[in-house]
């Protein structure tokens, strides 16, 4: 055996290193352990050991979500594998780049039933963009840089790499490649010029023009360049839920979040404008409702995205641009900067237009001088973190209300699960965030039925300082669940009300940290002032707010209503 | 409306069950689906034949170019090609039946390519629809067993599906 060979576990480390990763989140078992011999002697990434799988890859996810790089996971075989299912099939909706590295039984032991198989790579197929088992000592370090390649260019997603045990102690030599090409992969860069020759003619020819900016512009680290675009075309501009931050929310042109939970006057626009530019966003069910009601207006539809099947999916696209969202940006801008501008007047009629719904005010609410409205806790959290916090959320009334009424002028602040709707991701995407801004706030706004399905990271944060700040919106109810029964089931709350409810204050200090439960409206600008003081910036804050229980989320557009049928807080 | 597609894709473990399973989860139909090595040791070749809208069998293209392991694929549809199934049949060939088994094999072209008192085993190609045609040619109660490949398809003349 050559001197230079190293183990493949060591291989595993090695890749790692050559990746630049910094945190590695995890958690041991059987299959890994000669993975975790080698973790433990290195010291070029920090091993950040979490209490559930789950939360290892949501935590991984968040470290990616918050910085474009690449989260990285390793769990053990089979139900460390399941566990992080969950975690995986997230990132997958909401195109996260990640690598997730999983052990597996012996090679000789596979598809005996051994203790600890499941066939990860199957189990996992359809929530990965690609998946490897790799079979052979020789093939880890091209495999892991096929991973964090395919993870990480064109649509990016969670790719999986399986390693059975005896390939972790056989030994090789460590070489790493230096770029990788795959014949069957070629992700489409450049945007085709004609098209958009012809989208930039149309937006600066319309009446109506409107901008639908989605997670590509955040993922795609583009918001400079449409900033850029939006503002020297003047049009209005709304963003989904994923694409929150990616165009600043304290300016003028931004007409809110669009969707099921949207601003009046953002889907209204949407429905009514001639000419629709959307850039990185997909048409979902949550954002334009009713695809046949949505289309009963006639309007030009100019779609960028990098992924062609994102294009005309839902909805027939007149204009469809193949690109990355930079690219294609510094093209429309670059095509822009030859232009003379002449003043588009129409466009001044369009904005009156928008000031009538605007007028509207569909995000008022009544404080109560009993009772703590959710609306005015973010509100106040905005105030007190100057709106330059990372807001983590679960999923729930408090995740619409975060992004409702948490303005971000900047990308990469607002970190939720958007696509799968995961409850459970609020604590451990605060613990990624952190880690990968440690002096900068960072809050999780959360429910009290969210926030137990991952309760036990309180853990993990004690044992890396992380001094997240909690704010659970405690309505006692599964809010969101509880507005659709009362909404659309005759006010039959089945199995919405959460029955049994911890102390989340002696909760907190059990863990370790402070807790604080605030009760009063009068005490809920002192509380948060509090957590986010000096005196408590190296400690964890779970602050348990007692809201109003019945507080609903207006606007709502029914399910499978369209974008022009809203319900707001007045037609109750 | 039936769409063949062809495509290339590397001859991993797996890639089957990548397209297979893309089927399944997004709702697709597939009619048949036969998968082979090529030439090329490195690729295999796979034909599915389906059915859908225009805008879905859209949606399959994209979403089969998605898939990592595939490398190129082609709707067969967008233009000229051949198209070839072989079913193996064994129908009855007592006295009853013999002759008449006979003259449809003939009919269409088929081979009998093996025989027993009571019944031959008859190999016939051609289009699925061709297929389809002989079985409803010939008396039900006569057939004993039958296995298709599934659709094989190649474009006509210059139309040509390679790395
Ligand atoms: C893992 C998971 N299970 C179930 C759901 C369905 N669900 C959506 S919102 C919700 C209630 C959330 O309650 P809570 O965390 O208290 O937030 P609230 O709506 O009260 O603000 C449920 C059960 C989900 N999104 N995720």
């Amino acid at each position: 055996m050559n001197s230079n060979h190293i183990s493949g576990a060591e291989i595993v480390i090695r890749c790692l290193h050559e990746e630049k990763v910094k945190f590695v989140f995890g958690y041991p078992g059987g299959a890994v352990l000669n993975i975790y011999d080698a973790v433990f002697q290195q010291n070029k990434f920090k091993h950040v050991l979490v209490r559930h799988e789950q939360a290892a890859v949501h935590a991984a996810d968040a470290y990616s979500r918050s910085t474009g790089k690449v989260g990285v996971a390793l769990v053990t075989s089979g139900p460390g594998a399941t566990n992080a299912v969950t975690g995986i099939a997230t990132a997958y909706m909401d195109s996260i780049p990640m690598v997730i590295i999983s052990g597996q039984v012996p090679t000789y032991a596979i598809g005996q039933d051994a203790f600890q198989e499941c066939d990860t790579v199957g189990i996992t197929r359809p929530c990965v963009k690609h998946n490897f088992l790799v079979k052979d000592v020789k093939d880890i370090a091209s495999t892991i840089k096929k991973a964090f390649y395919v993870a990480s260019s064109g649509r990016p997603g969670p790719v999986l790499v399986d390693i059975p045990k005896d390939i972790t102690a056989e030994k090789y030599e460590f070489n790493y490649p230096k770029s990788v090409h795959l014949r069957s992969y070629n992700p489409i860069i450049k945007g085709h010029s004609g098209q958009i020759k012809k989208a930039l003619s149309l937006l600066l020819n319309a009446k109506k023009p409107m901008i639908y900016s989605g997670g590509g512009v955040v993922l795609g680290d583009a918001s400079s360049q449409l900033t850029k675009f939006v503002r020297a075309i003047g049009a209005p501009i709304t963003s989904t839920l994923m694409g929150l931050g990616g165009f600043p929310a304290s300016d003028k042109q931004f007409l809110g979040m669009l969707g099921m939970h949207g601003t009046y006057e953002a889907n209204m626009a949407m429905q009514e404008c001639d000419v629709l530019l959307a850039v990185g966003a997909r048409f979902d069910d949550r954002v334009i409702g009713n695809p046949e009601h949505f289309l009963s207006k006639p309007r030009t539809i100019i779609h960028i995205d990098i992924d062609p099947s994102s294009i005309s999916k839902r909805v027939k696209i007149d204009i469809p641009i193949v690109g990355h969202v930079i690219s294609v940006l510094t093209d429309l801008n670059d095509l822009l900067s030859k232009e003379k501008i002449k003043q588009n007047i129409s466009l001044k009629h369009w904005f009156k237009e928008i000031d009538q719904w605007r007028s509207t005010n569909c995000l008022s609410f009544k404080n109560d001088k009993k009772l703590i409205k959710p609306q005015f806790v973010v509100q106040t959290l905005h105030q007190v973190t100057k709106g330059d916090a990372f807001i983590t959320s679960d999923v729930g009334q408090h995740q619409m209300w975060a992004a409702q009424y948490y303005p971000f002028d900047k990308p990469r602040r607002w970190i939720n699960s958007g696509g799968l709707g995961t409850m459970g991701v609020g604590l451990p995407y605060a613990m990624g965030t952190q880690l990968a801004h440690p002096d900068a706030m960072v809050a999780c706004v959360t429910g009290e039925a969210s926030i137990q399905m991952c309760i036990q990271e309180l853990s993990t944060c004690k044992q890396f300082h992380l001094p997240i700040k909690i704010v659970n919106l405690n309505n006692r109810y599964m809010g969101m669940v509880r507005q659709w029964q009362e909404f659309f089931y005759g006010n039959r709350y089945a199995e919405s009300y959460m029955e049994a409810l911890p102390d989340f204050v002696k909760l907190a200090e059990a863990y370790g940290h402070v807790g604080m439960k605030i009760e009063k409206p009068s005490d809920v600008e002192p509380a948060l002032k509090e957590a986010f003081s000096n005196k408590l910036k190296e400690r964890l804050v779970f602050m348990d707010f007692i809201t109003d229980q019945k507080e609903n989320v207006f606007p709502m557009i029914p399910n499978g209503k369209g974008l022009s049928e809203m319900i707001t807080a007045e037609d109750l | 409306m039936r769409h063949i597609i062809s495509l290339l894709m590397e001859n991993e473990s797996g890639a089957l069950s990548r397209v297979s399973g893309l089927f399944s989860a997004r709702g697709y139909n597939i009619e048949s689906l036969t998968v082979a090595p090529t030439e090329d040791a490195s690729l295999s070749r796979m034909t599915i034949v389906t059915s859908g809208s225009d805008e879905i069998i859209e949606q399959i293209i994209k979403q089969l170019n998605k898939l990592i392991d595939v490398v190129k694929v082609l709707d067969l549809n967008d233009g000229k090609f051949i198209e070839r199934e072989l079913m193996i049949v064994k129908v009855k060939a007592n006295a009853q039946y013999r002759d008449e088994m006979k003259r449809m094999c003939d009919i269409f072209r088929g081979r009998i390519i093996d025989v027993s008192d009571s019944s031959f085993t008859i190999e016939i190609t051609g289009s699925s629809s061709k297929l389809d045609a002989y079985i409803e040619s010939i008396d039900k109660a006569a057939i004993l067993e039958t296995v298709r490949t599934g659709a094989s398809g190649i474009g006509r003349g210059d139309r040509i599906l390679k790395v």
